[in-house]
């Protein structure tokens, strides 16, 4: 290997003395003084949410208004923090939903003890919890924090649908064909 | 009104004087605190204080201006100052410890009496200066009574009876005695200068300002000028005495906490605040007075020819009212003092602190030698120069 003598060359007087240094950095300050702030001053400003972010955990709805938790429970198994606490329950008569067998009696989920992972995302089989963009939570007790049915709905709304996959299901039984 | 006040016994004279210089500093040191929380923000890209507006006071137009630049954020720290608890740890020297930051107060405000901050012209001819006591001892009070706020550092160290205090107070008065050196020999040629042969000895300020609004080349000039390495060595040392980054050993908060302070809150800790800013503000003055000309706009251009050429220029007698005169010159001087200030706020987001050593080193090692080496250089060069 090639040995590269370094050349240390020894300090100016003019560099000794320190003040071109602090001239230079009060140039730099200065820049930055009259320059713009960085800040994103929060409440009036929001942060833009990129595509991906895991905010709180919604349940949302299918194209046609309908529910599309069958509560099978494996959010709740999955989920590290149980944070996720589901009563299942039939569906109820005339609620528009008889696709499936089953929905959520209550479905809460306690944003105090939920860590934004997304396992609930990743593992239900009915695309039907999503984590979404908002991303600021607040209460004043811890009662205010536990997430009902009704409000996880609400936080969810509507996503787009693929695969009706009950609806395919029940119009292949109907016609007499295979299951999937 | 102005007869009846002149007609007042000295004392009652004297003491509304110093009231109101008083009742004038203490606010403006109140507001450098939040002008420093301000440039420091600006400087780290940052908007800084600007939330804070009392609901009854909102819906007044144009008062989001206030709001944005923290006036009202300094009202209420000063207010909460006032009235949070005032704890008094149990292992402290009590009166010690409540005395430390009275005497930090009294320097810092004793020392304006005999700093002028602006000047009016006589109807006959001749400036006056406004100052509290025009005395011939001038610069040496400032630096003797100055040098007396060092105590209150020593005494909150020491009687706050625990480490960081301690090592504080003694950071600082190493620190205060090795620039103290520094900074009395940078002025000396300045009043080498200024005390020709044949004229009446005296160190009082409002002769260097005098000294420096002189008609012709040399007597405009202002010291900095002609005294650049003085005035560079009084900048360093005054960094130093008032304990501002990055000379700011007694607090290095990096590595003793808050130091001298550590153990004080509420607002005798405020008082402490507000004593260094106090000693800022005097410090700046003094720097403004000695080399940058005093309550003249530009060098080369004293007060009294600036209100001659306004009045030249506009035809208007109101320039030559003692009143105008005395409240254009001293906003020239605020103004020189702010900027000076700013310039110490300046410095201190911009320099890193020394290490203790190398602060030494500085005081004793390069600026000592460098400030003797200057005198005498002066000295020599005034001698010739005034034969």
């Amino acid at each position: 290997m090639a040995v590269i003598p370094v050349k240390r060359r020894s300090l100016t007087l003019v560099e000794r003395t320190y003040l071109p240094q602090i001239a230079g950095g009060m140039w730099t300050t200065i820049k930055h003084f009259f320059g713009p702030a960085d800040t994103l001053e929060y409440p009036e400003q929001r942060p833009a949410i990129p595509p991906g972010y895991r905010g709180v955990p919604t349940l949302v709805k299918d194209p046609n208004g309908r529910e599309k938790c069958v509560s099978c429970q494996l959010c709740e198994f999955v989920c590290p923090p149980k944070a996720i606490r589901i009563t299942p329950g039939s569906v109820p008569e005339g609620a528009g939903i008889d696709q499936v067998e089953k929905a959520p009696q209550a479905f809460d989920i306690d944003m105090l003890r939920c860590i934004y992972c997304g396992l609930c995302e990743e593992v239900c089989p009915e695309e039907a919890i999503f984590l979404q963009k908002q991303y600021s939570m607040s209460g004043y007790s811890r009662a205010e924090m536990v997430n009902h049915k009704d409000r996880l709905y609400e936080l969810g709304g509507t996503l787009p649908d693929k695969h009706f996959k009950w609806d395919v299901k029940k119009a292949a039984e109907k016609s007499g064909g295979e299951h999937h | 009104m102005i007869d009846y006040f002149f007609g007042l016994p000295s004392l009652v004279q004297g003491l509304a004087k110093g009231v109101a210089v008083i009742l004038i500093i203490f606010p403006v040191a109140a507001a450098c605190s939040m002008a420093e929380r301000k440039v420091c923000a600006w400087i780290q890209c940052r908007p800084g204080p600007n939330r804070a507006l009392p609901p009854v006071l909102a819906w007044i137009p144009g008062i989001w201006i206030l709001q944005r630049i923290g006036l009202f954020q300094l009202m209420a720290d000063g207010g909460k100052f006032l009235f949070k608890e005032e704890p008094l740890p149990d292992h402290v020297h009590k009166l010690y410890y409540v005395l430390a930051p009275v005497v930090a107060m009294v320097p810092a405000f004793t020392t304006v009496t005999v700093v002028p901050f602006g000047a009016y012209l006589r109807p006959g001819g001749g400036v006056i200066p406004i100052m509290l006591a025009n005395v011939d001892v001038g610069i040496l009070a400032v630096f003797a009574v100055a040098s007396l706020g060092i105590y209150s550092l020593i005494l909150a160290g020491w009687a706050s009876n625990s480490k960081y205090p301690f090592l504080g107070g003694v950071r600082a008065s190493a620190q205060l005695i090795s620039y103290e050196l520094s900074m009395t020999l940078a002025v000396l040629p300045v009043f080498l200068w200024v005390n020709e042969p044949g004229s009446a000895g005296s160190l009082s300020l409002a002769r260097v300002v005098e000294f420096q609004s002189k008609p012709g080349f040399w007597g405009g000039t202002w010291f900095v000028f002609t005294m650049p390495l003085s005035a560079l060595i009084f900048a360093v040392a005054l960094f130093a005495e008032t304990n501002r980054q990055p000379f700011d050993m007694p607090e290095s908060e990096a590595d003793l906490v808050g130091g001298f302070h550590t153990e004080y809150g509420a607002f005798k800790w405020s008082l402490f605040f507000v004593a260094e800013y106090a000693n800022m503000i005097v410090g700046s003055a003094v720097f403004a007075l000695l080399f940058l000309g005093g309550w003249n706009l530009l060098p080369w251009l004293p007060l009294a020819e600036l209100l001659g050429k306004l009045h030249h220029l506009t035809g208007s007698e109101v320039w030559l009212h003692p009143l105008v005169a005395g409240l254009l010159s001293i906003a020239i001087f605020v103004v020189k003092i702010l900027a000076t200030i700013f310039v110490f706020m300046w410095v201190r987001w911009t320099v890193p602190r020394f290490r203790y050593d190398q602060v030494m080193k500085l005081g004793w090692q390069k600026l000592l030698p460098l400030s003797i080496a200057n005198l005498i250089a002066y000295t020599v060069g005034i001698y010739f120069l005034q034969q």
